[in-house]
Parts: structure tokens; C-alpha cells; sequence
């Protein structure tokens, strides 16, 4: 039997963070009205002329240096030339042989093992627009086309053929998402299509050199999906290939409702882009001072992130990469510690019942209703001893659920921790005299015993006994017998 | 002598005077057009009532700016907002543009009167404007001859005094050929030197908006107008703009002049080289020192040019898909076919020619051997007029090989009526400003002649043009036309 290899390349399409479009002044805002968003440029007027976005080439030159790129000091812009009526100038601004950033690299980590995957390049180019359809594409009688989307700056991220498996394909979109969210250069909203992503998969047979037929697969617009696509479309390839089949090299469609690839353009029907360089617009000159300036600006990484965690506050590894997938999670946590000292305890309370609570609601840290002071409030009142840790719980699925603040929630539910002795005494003094029987079996030196008093002491306190105080009383009662 | 008859520069002296109002020079002009509009042809829009109304608004202010009152036309490829703009194409038969061109707005700033839009060759690509959706437009000097193209419109309608002065584009000669074959001043601005904001493309690399006027003396006071940095292009050159009028001093005493050997080669008919020849000898009189010098990459010029130019356009038409403005086929089914019958049905056939061309030309597989391997001879053809411009301050040839041809004489010989454009297409390629001047007349017909500048200094350039008219007299010859 043949043992196969994958091989999967990645191309990625960030949507950058500007305000304006790459080319003209107008709105990059998300979820207008259709055409409310354009002008004589975006819309491909005759006479109208590209003027670029300096904000793109600073938001593409942080990028580069996030992923480790060489910056050339020219690059330039081209044509690429196709028909379609999304495309108003019926060629799309883009970088064919000059990109702003090559040559860089991500390291990504899979189940404990690091992996390091190359950054071909990444070059800036201008969003089609959308063609919205009546029903289906094949049966439409006509087609409507939104031009708001219509040059919205792009980067597009090529790696290198460097992962072998689903897994690592996924963790590299992640990675780069995380990325790219911490560079604060784009906002990688997946289901918006900020952050889009083509495949190019093939499969070997092991320790075989060339590499096999490639197929890029189109429209992934999850990790889900591309997990499954990948999944998918390797065991195809393999199968195929089992059977004897040659495989042609073509561009696939992702099918998310069926769970399969199928076959858009063969390699013959692929377009003939004739690029050209874009005589509108000179080439982008970027000097060293301007990329040293702008590293001095770059905000903190994941890694960096990862390392001031686990170095400065002895976090766990694996502690310090959940809090680093993104910034929100990590300026939480931040903000945490800077009003309560222990790094360990916040970690432990944002990756459990925090984390919990989020994926059960599916809501995101950002837009969550705990802010770290509630949570920090929290935390204080269980190291005084107001309340138990156990409390603390309940109490912090009431302040996620509606956002009051902890010392509300305890005074509203009487849920003040019970810590004086003359409180506890009689209720300890009572639950020993009606048991004989159990206070007899601690006599013999059954262990068991104080569990069951413990039990019937919080029982009747509906939880609210400080358990330390509870054990100490207990004892010094039960030994006093 | 009439109204319409006077220079931009005398008709600013005469309102400035206040011997004339504005609203007496549009009407001096509008009675013209009506004259002999029927004969030239060269307008596809007049906007009389607009022009009149903008005369009298300067009237009423009473505070005259820079060309207050005077007439002039665009060439229909500059987009005026709220008034058609068809580049001469079917395609665009219907388009109102939202926009002003730079230059026009310029011009409108400084209370320039626009009475019209000028016939072109389709989208520019011409050398006679016989190409133009719509109809042909005369030769003043000759109605049964071209005026030349792809600004046809533009220098006819100076040459038959329709407008006081016109605005155009030379992506190869556009201006400078039609501007020779109507004895009128046509003047190409260095690439970058005015804003192509609102033009509408045809080779983006080589597009330059520029002037066809009566005198040098116009060109100057045009070109302080419309050149200098435009945000809104940014293939416009931030360098400072001199006052060019400051340049007319009429002397050209010590200057260096040369003249490429290339440029009155074979096809240079005798009498446009004798005509060049005699200016020469004029320039050496007025103290010029004038020497033969050469440009031996300029035999490549148009082979190149037919390359580099038709590339740019492929893409640049192709934004004419009839999907958000233009003639659109409401007849096809589906959307390729909606393109394809639109552009079938929109377009004429140079500009199909050329698209063929240009796209054949970016085609993967021959990329490298024909667009690039262009991009590198045009380097070529520029390092030799840089080599020149260390010794000299401009240079002299022919304008075109030949006077004005006859209408319909070279429209079925696409290969001949290219040649028209061997002299002036260099210059293009090196991005330089050129000139063409009225030099001469041939069984009564005007000879132009080119002087080329170094980049960036129109002003010396202008200084020539003009010293040699204020010691000649060509540039007062006026065509007939049969009316007075
Ligand atoms: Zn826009």
C-alpha cells in the first residue's frame, strides 16, 4: 500500500482596516444600503483615475513585519485584466511581480509540536464588487450588482506549500488570524468576509520530490470549512488516484451545504490575466526610516505576548497561548492584572467558567458583559472570605448573564459567606447532637464522618458556611467531645 | 478685423480696456461657428445658451479673471460636468459625466467660456478624425482634406477662428498633427505637467492634455492656467510652474538648436523639408547656433508605440462593458453576451483594431518578447534625446512627413495613416513637451514645424516658438473658407 503525503498552501484574503477605500474617499463601512457607497472611481468612470490610500501601504507594511517579511523598498502596482460585472474597470488593481512584502514566515503549533510555515509573499489589491442573484445562479433572469465592496483594500497572504495536514492548515489560519488581530490591521470577521481563503492542495506518494497535481479549492469561508474541504478533498485526490485516475490541475468549489468540492474551471479555461504595470498610479517607495518607524509603533505579538506571560507572571504554556488567541482575550487579562495580583487565579477563572460561558451563549469577549473589574470585585470578595469559591461560581453566571456587579448579586441573594463563630456554633452544636450515632464512627476514627457533618452543615446554611471556618469549629468540637 | 478674428491675449487686452464685454465676444465667436460650422464640422456638442449666460454673469460682475469671456473648446474626451462627453464613440453617444475634468475646471475657474465639445477620432485613435462616431470634419484650409486627428475638432475649430482656443490630448501627435495640418500652434505639455484627471484614457503613459491656439503667445498664457500638480493624478509631476509668458522675450541669441538627420529621412516630403530647412536658416540669422545631431532608436518609435499603446488601451476600454453607463445591448440573454454585443455594436472598428492589438500584445507567451521587450526600446528611444539635451536647448524636425491628406484617401490603409504620426511619436515615448508651429505653405496648405523641449522646461521651448514667429509672418495666415 502507497502512504500519501499532503501538501496544502494557503491563500488568504485579509481585508484591511481603513476607514476609506484604497483608490477614492468613500466608506468602507460593512452592511450599507447597496451603491450607497460609491463614487465615479470605485464605480470605473471614464476619466476617473486611482489615488492610493497611504493608510493601506502602512497597514500592509505592519502586516509584513508581523509575519516577518522582507519589505522591498519598491513595489508597484498591475492590471489584471478580466470581464465580469462585479469588476467596474474590468481589470482589478492588484501586485503581480514587485508585492510590498516576501519572503516571511509563521510558526504555527500543532498539538505541542512548533511548525514553521514560509510566507511566500503578500500583495495589496483593491475588493470586487457583488453580484446579488434572484435564487440561483444558473436559472437568475437577471442579476444585481452591489458596488459597495468595490474597492475595499485587500492584502493577500501566499504561503508557502509547507502544510501537511488539515490540522495544520487550520492552525496556520488561526495563527494568522491571531495575527493579524493583534497588528490591528484588519478586523477578520470571517462571516463578513473580511477574512477569506483559497487552498492549494495536492497529495504524494511519501518521499516522492515533486509534488502531485494541484487543485485550489475556492470558498472557505470558515476553519471549519477548511478543515473539512481539505479533509475532503485529499481523500478524493487519493482515491482517484488509486483508481488509476490522472488528476487535472482546476479550481474547486467548496460546496458547504453538501460537505463537498466540486469542479468550476479546468487548468484550459483558467484566465489569461495579462497583467501589466498600472500606469495611473507610480510605484510605492518605501524608505527604511518609514519601516523603522512604523516597527516602533508595532503593538506586542502573540508570541511576545505568550513569552511576558509565561516569563513575568509563571503562567503555563498552555495558559498563555489561549489568553494570546486574541487581543480582546489578552487585554482582559491584562486589565485583570493590573488590579489583581494573582496571574494564575485570573487565568484559571477566564479560561474555565469565563470560556465556558462564552461558548455556550457563542458570545465574544469583546461584546461579553463581565468587564475585568467585575471579575477582579469578584475575586477580592472570595479572598476576604465574603464568599466561597464554590459561591463565586453562581455567583459569576448571574453577572454574566445580566452584568450586575457581584457585591449587587450577593446582597440581592443573601449570599454572604457566614464567618463569625457565634453563627456557626449553634448550628455545628446542633447537627452533632442530633447525630450520636456519626460522632460515635469519628470516635472509631472513620474519616468519612467529618464529610458528613461538613455536608449537613452547609446543607443548613444553604452553602453560605465558610468552609476553613466550618472544618476548624468542627474539629475543635468533635475532639472537645 | 472681427472679433472672432483676435488672439486670447488681444481680446484680454480689449476687455480689459473695456472696449468689448464678454457677452460681445461670444456672440462675435457663436456668429462665426454659425457661418461656417455647417462647412468645418468640428463641433458634436455647442453649448450656446450655457456660454451666453456665463458671458453676461462676467459682465455683471464687472471684475474680469484670468480668460474671462473667452470662447474656447474641449476636445469631447475632457468630461464636463452636465454636458455630454462622447469621445467620439457610439459607446458613449449618451454620457453625461458628474465630473469636471481638471483642466476644464481650471479654465472655468478663471471664467474661461466653453461654447462646445470638439469631434475626435473614437477614443482618440486617429490621425484624422475621420474615426469619429458621428462625422467627418474639414480641413478648413481645404474642405475635401482632413484636419488631421485624433484632436481634429479641436484644431479646426481654432483654425476657422470657431473658438478662440481649444483644449486637446496627444498621446502620439493628437495634438501636434492636426495643429500642422490646420497652421495653428499645438502645443503637448511635458507627460505629468497637466492633471489627466476627467480625460478619458487611451494610453494612459502617454495621455498629455494640451493647447491649440492662434500664436505662441496664447499657449504661454494656457499653459500658466492648466499645469501644475493635481492631487487627483498622481502621474502629475509636483514640480513648479514658471510663468511661461516670462519666456517670450523673442530672442534666441546663443541658443542650441538641433535637428535629428533622422527626422528628414525618406517619406519627409521635399517641400516640408525645404519649409524646415528655411526656418533653420531663420533660427541661424536670429543667432541660434543650429547643428545635425541624431536619434537612432527614434526608427523604432512607432513599432513601439504601437505596442505600448494599444496595451494600455485593451485595458482601459474594457471598463465600456454597458454595465453601468454607455450603449448597452438590451437585446442579449446573458451577460457575455451582453458584453460582447454591447462592445460589438458600441465600438468602431480602429478601436476594436487596437484592443486586438494590445490584448494580442499582453497575451502570456508573448509578454516578454513584445510589451516588455517595448518598455525597453522606449528607455532606449528617451536616453537618446537625453544624450542630445546635454548639448542643446531644444529640438527642430518636420511636424509631419506631409501637409493635410484628403478625406477618405488613407482611412482603408491603417498602416499609412500611422506613418503620419513617425515624427511626433518619440516624443511621446520620451514623455517630452512639443510644439508644432505653423512654418510654411504648400500649394496652400500649412507646414508645421516641431520643436521638442527637455522635460520640465516648456518654457525654452516656448521661447523658440515664439521668437521664430515674431520674425515671420506664417502664423497671421488665415484660410479662406469661402466666408468673410
Ligand atoms: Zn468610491
Amino acid at each position: 500500500m502507497i502512504i500519501y503525503e499532503t501538501v496544502i498552501g494557503l491563500e488568504v484574503h485579509a481585508e484591511l482596516k481603513t476607514q476609506s477605500k484604497i483608490f477614492c474617499s468613500c466608506s468602507t463601512a460593512f452592511g450599507a444600503e447597496p451603491n450607497t457607497q460609491t463614487c465615479p472611481v470605485c464605480a470605473g468612470f471614464p476619466g476617473t483615475l486611482p489615488l492610493l490610500n497611504e493608510k493601506v501601504v502602512e497597514l500592509a507594511i505592519k502586516t509584513g513585519l508581523a509575519l516577518h517579511c522582507e519589505i522591498p523598498p519598491i513595489s508597484k502596482f498591475d492590471r489584471k485584466n478580466y470581464f465580469y460585472p462585479d469588476s467596474p474597470k474590468a481589470y482589478q488593481i492588484s501586485q503581480f511581480d514587485m508585492p510590498v512584502c516576501k519572503k516571511g514566515y509563521l510558526d504555527i503549533d500543532v498539538n505541542g509540536s512548533k511548525q514553521r510555515i514560509g510566507i511566500t509573499r503578500a500583495h495589496i489589491e483593491e475588493d470586487a464588487g457583488k453580484l446579488v442573484h434572484q435564487g440561483d445562479i444558473t436559472t437568475t433572469p437577471f442579476s444585481l450588482v452591489d458596488l459597495n465592496r468595490c474597492g475595499i483594500p485587500l492584502l493577500e497572504i501566499v504561503s508557502e506549500p509547507d502544510m501537511r495536514s488539515s490540522a495544520e492548515a487550520r492552525a496556520y489560519m488561526e495563527k494568522l488570524r491571531s495575527v493579524l488581530l493583534f497588528a490591528g490591521v484588519s478586523d477578520c470577521k470571517m462571516e463578513e468576509g473580511s477574512l477569506r481563503c483559497d487552498a492549494n492542495i495536492s497529495v504524494r506518494p511519501a518521499g516522492q520530490k515533486e509534488f502531485g497535481t494541484r487543485i485550489e479549492i475556492k470558498n472557505l469561508n470558515s476553519f471549519r470549512a477548511l478543515e473539512r474541504a481539505v479533509e475532503y478533498e485529499v481523500k478524493r485526490q487519493i482515491e482517484a488516484l488509486e483508481d488509476g485516475e490522472e488528476l487535472v490541475q482546476e479550481t474547486r468549489t467548496w460546496d458547504e451545504d453538501k460537505q463537498i468540492t466540486r469542479s468550476m474551471r479546468s487548468k484550459e479555461e483558467a484566465h489569461d490575466y495579462r497583467y501589466f504595470p498600472e500606469p495611473d498610479l507610480p510605484p510605492i517607495s518605501i524608505s527604511r526610516e518609514r519601516i523603522e518607524e512604523i516597527k516602533a509603533r508595532m503593538p506586542e505579538m502573540p508570541e511576545q505576548a505568550q513569552m511576558r506571560l509565561v516569563r513575568d507572571y509563571g503562567l503555563p504554556e498552555y495558559d498563555a497561548a489561549i489568553l494570546t488567541l486574541s487581543p480582546e482575550t489578552l487585554v482582559f487579562f491584562d486589565d485583570c492584572l493590573s488590579r489583581y495580583p494573582d496571574a494564575k487565579v485570573i487565568s484559571n477563572w477566564m479560561m474555565g467558567e469565563l470560556s465556558r460561558l462564552l461558548n455556550q451563549s457563542n458570545q465574544d469577549i469583546s461584546n461579553c458583559k463581565i468587564k475585568p473589574d467585575d471579575l477582579v470585585q469578584m475575586l477580592r470578595l472570595i479572598e476576604d472570605g465574603t464568599i466561597s469559591g464554590k459561591m463565586g461560581k453562581a455567583v459569576f453566571e448571574e453577572m454574566f448573564a445580566d452584568g450586575k456587579s457581584p457585591a449587587i448579586i450577593i446582597k440581592e441573594k443573601g449570599l454572604v459567606q457566614i464567618s463569625d463563630e457565634g453563627s456557626l456554633l449553634p448550628v455545628i452544636e446542633g447537627i452533632i447532637q442530633a447525630n450520636p450515632k456519626v460522632v460515635e464512627d469519628y470516635k472509631n476514627g472513620k474519616d468519612k464522618a467529618v464529610g458528613f457533618f461538613v455536608g449537613q452543615i452547609m446543607k443548613s446554611t444553604r452553602g453560605q458556611a465558610n468552609p476553613a471556618m466550618v472544618n476548624k469549629l468542627l474539629k475543635e468540637k468533635l475532639d472537645s467531645l | 478685423m472681427e472679433i472672432y478674428e483676435l488672439s486670447v491675449h488681444e481680446l484680454q487686452e480689449r476687455l480689459t480696456r473695456r472696449e468689448i464685454s464678454a457677452e460681445e465676444i461670444v456672440r462675435s465667436f457663436l456668429g462665426r461657428i454659425n457661418k461656417v460650422e455647417d462647412k468645418v464640422k468640428s463641433f458634436i456638442t455647442i453649448t450656446e445658451e450655457s456660454a451666453l449666460q456665463r458671458a453676461r454673469e462676467a459682465d455683471r460682475k464687472g471684475q474680469y479673471l484670468g480668460i474671462a469671456g473667452i470662447p474656447l473648446g474641449l476636445k469631447d474626451i475632457f468630461c464636463t460636468r452636465g454636458v455630454k462627453t462622447t469621445c467620439g464613440s457610439k459607446m458613449l453617444a449618451d454620457f453625461i459625466p458628474e465630473y469636471d475634468s481638471t483642466a476644464w475646471r481650471k479654465l472655468d475657474e478663471q471664467q474661461g467660456i466653453l461654447t462646445g465639445k470638439l469631434n475626435m477620432d473614437e477614443f482618440a485613435m486617429g490621425s484624422s478624425t475621420e474615426n469619429s462616431a458621428f462625422f467627418v470634419t474639414h480641413n478648413p484650409w481645404d474642405l475635401n482634406r482632413v484636419p488631421g486627428g485624433s484632436s481634429g475638432g479641436s484644431a479646426a475649430a481654432v483654425a476657422a477662428g470657431e473658438v478662440a482656443f481649444a483644449l486637446g490630448t496627444d498621446t502620439g501627435g493628437s495634438i501636434r498633427q492636426p495643429a500642422s495640418f490646420c497652421g495653428v500652434v499645438g502645443m503637448k505639455p511635458t507627460y505629468g505637467r497637466v492633471s489627466r484627471w476627467g480625460v478619458i484614457a487611451f494610453a494612459s503613459s502617454l495621455d498629455q492634455v494640451g493647447i491649440f491656439s492662434q500664436d505662441v503667445r496664447d499657449s504661454a498664457l494656457i499653459m500658466n492656467i492648466i499645469a501644475g500638480h493635481d492631487p487627483l493624478d498622481s502621474t502629475s509631476a509636483a514640480i513648479e510652474v514658471p510663468d511661461y509668458a516670462s519666456y517670450l522675450d523673442g530672442s534666441v541669441k546663443g541658443m542650441r538648436i538641433a535637428y535629428p538627420k533622422e527626422y528628414f529621412g525618406v517619406g519627409v516630403d521635399d517641400a516640408v523639408k525645404a519649409a524646415i530647412n528655411k526656418a533653420l536658416h531663420k533660427y541661424e540669422e536670429l543667432g541660434a547656433i543650429v547643428e545635425e545631431v541624431s536619434l537612432p532608436h527614434s526608427e523604432y518609435a512607432l513599432p513601439t508605440y504601437y505596442l505600448v499603446a494599444p496595451a494600455e488601451a485593451s485595458a482601459n476600454m474594457a471598463r465600456f462593458d454597458g454595465v453601468r453607463y454607455g450603449h448597452r445591448d438590451f437585446e442579449a440573454l446573458n451577460v457575455v453576451d451582453m458584453f460582447s454585443q454591447s462592445r460589438a455594436q458600441g465600438f468602431g472598428d480602429e478601436v476594436k483594431r487596437r484592443i486586438m492589438l494590445g490584448t494580442y500584445a499582453l497575451t502570456s507567451g508573448y509578454y516578454d518578447a513584445y510589451y516588455l521587450k517595448a518598455l525597453k526600446v522606449r528607455r532606449l528611444i528617451a536616453n537618446d534625446f537625453d544624450k542630445v539635451f546635454l548639448d542643446y536647448d531644444v529640438i527642430i524636425s518636420p511636424t509631419t512627413p506631409s501637409t493635410a491628406f484628403k478625406l477618405g484617401e488613407q482611412i482603408g490603409d491603417p498602416l499609412t495613416l500611422y506613418m503620419n504620426d513617425i515624427l511626433t511619436v518619440p516624443v511621446n515615448m520620451a514623455g517630452l513637451p512639443g510644439i508644432s508651429i505653423p512654418c510654411g505653405l504648400h500649394n496652400g496648405l500649412p507646414i508645421g514645424m516641431q520643436i521638442i523641449g527637455k522635460a520640465f522646461d516648456e518654457g525654452t521651448m516656448l521661447k523658440a516658438a515664439h521668437a521664430f514667429e515674431q520674425n515671420t509672418a506664417y502664423h497671421t495666415l488665415k484660410p479662406e473658407l469661402g466666408v468673410k
